[in-house]
């Protein structure tokens, strides 16, 4: 697929409150840096994660969706993530079977510690998703974008 | 209960990919529990096909409901409304289901979305195993409630063959064989005497190969 240089992915981190958000939260108390495009959600857990939350972040046009969970045994609540990662291995094959690549889709252990990995993860999967282009439903009959709203506009909203 | 699981998206979009609006409808019933056609994996295969229609150029509407239970004309009739509203149904119930739904709504094309795959039980999370296949004169008591027309890859009722090996089966490693589970249950209950006994040519003009099969329970007709 041809990489679109302007072309900034649009993509939606699934972070889980007690390891992955955290580092996300130290990663910006280090000044450590990454690309705009990327939204953080926080999760009490990945293994919170309902399978539907994927296919409709997809379906509403993201380029990617980040899992990010706790290492593996680090878990909170001792295998939600391990649960997640069968999850998002089944979801990948429907993305696949529906048209997307599911590379789109992946998950990654992070500890509350490591937020140079989150960062490097980060720019890692939206290398991926530059090369891929964009999310190919947004590019066909003017598909769905998604809009990510400041949290300003989306507390005004309420 | 009934044992389905869900058809690949490129097979059911190919399907449904004619018509301007699909309702995707789920059964909460067997194929609920199974986790092949409740309201999640409604949910789920909506979206997958919504997906795969954009990605095709096309502007499927696809709609979601799901009912109760698809094989019973009761609540069949609560999706009435949100069959009438779509071009097609696909839906997510068993063979039964979709029968049931394609009988009732004569005007309407209804495709499935699942593969029925066999009556069984759930062995542990995620793990169905199939443990009666219907054959219309139970044997199971004689048995010691190990069904060998099911479980034993020739069906016998005279066994065991002689093939297993190491408790296994010969056709299917990973099976274990039926008639050793039967000889040990029946010796745990004390009824180890029943192997011997001579079982007779089934009668399988009770089963499926005598066509479809009709129960009429006159005491409950109205």
């Amino acid at each position: 697929m041809m990489s679109d240089k302007t072309f900034e992915p649009k993509i939606i981190a699934f972070c889980c409150h007690y390891c992955a958000y955290a580092s996300a939260d130290l990663a910006g108390s280090m000044r450590l840096q990454y690309p705009t495009g990327v939204r953080i959600i926080r999760t009490p857990c990945t293994g919170r994660l309902e399978v539907e939350y994927y296919m409709r972040a997809f379906e509403n046009g993201a380029d990617g969706v980040l899992v990010a969970g706790c290492l593996e045994g680090g878990c909170h609540f001792i295998e939600g993530n391990l649960l997640a990662k069968k999850r998002v291995s089944a979801i990948r094959d429907i993305l696949q079977e529906s048209g997307i690549e599911k590379e789109r889709l992946r998950m990654v252990n992070i500890s509350a510690a490591m937020a140079t990995n989150l960062a490097a993860v980060i720019n890692e999967m939206v290398n991926i998703i530059k090369e891929l282009g964009p999310n190919p439903i947004r590019k066909i009959n003017n598909g769905p974008d998604i809009e990510f709203k400041e949290f300003e506009t989306l507390n005004s909203q309420k | 209960m009934i044992v389905a699981q869900r058809k690949k998206i490129p097979e059911i979009f190919n399907v449904i990919q004619e018509h301007k609006s699909v309702l995707v409808l789920g059964c909460g019933t067997c194929v609920t529990v199974c986790l092949a056609g409740g309201e999640r994996e409604v949910s789920i295969i909506s979206s997958a096909l919504r997906i795969a229609s954009r990605k095709a150029g096309k502007k499927i509407k696809v709609n979601e409901f799901t009912i109760e239970r698809q094989c019973d004309n009761v609540f069949i009739e609560g999706a009435a409304e949100e069959i009438k509203k779509n071009d097609a149904v696909l839906s997510l119930g068993c063979g039964a289901g979709v029968q049931a739904i394609a009988e009732r709504y004569p005007d309407t094309p209804v495709y499935a979305g699942l593969d029925t795959a066999f009556l069984g039980i759930l062995e542990s999370r995620g793990v169905w195993t199939e443990k009666c296949m219907q054959c219309g004169t139970c044997v199971l008591s004689d048995f010691g409630g190990i069904c060998p027309i099911t479980r034993c890859a020739k069906h016998m009722l005279n066994g065991p063959c002689g093939g297993s090996r190491e408790d296994r089966c010969e056709i299917r490693a990973d099976q274990p064989c039926a008639w050793q589970l039967i000889y040990k249950r029946l010796k745990n209950i004390d009824q180890l005497d029943k192997i011997a006994k001579e079982h007779p040519i089934k009668d399988w003009s009770k089963s499926i190969d005598g066509g479809s099969r009709t129960i009429i329970r006159e005491d409950h007709r109205i």
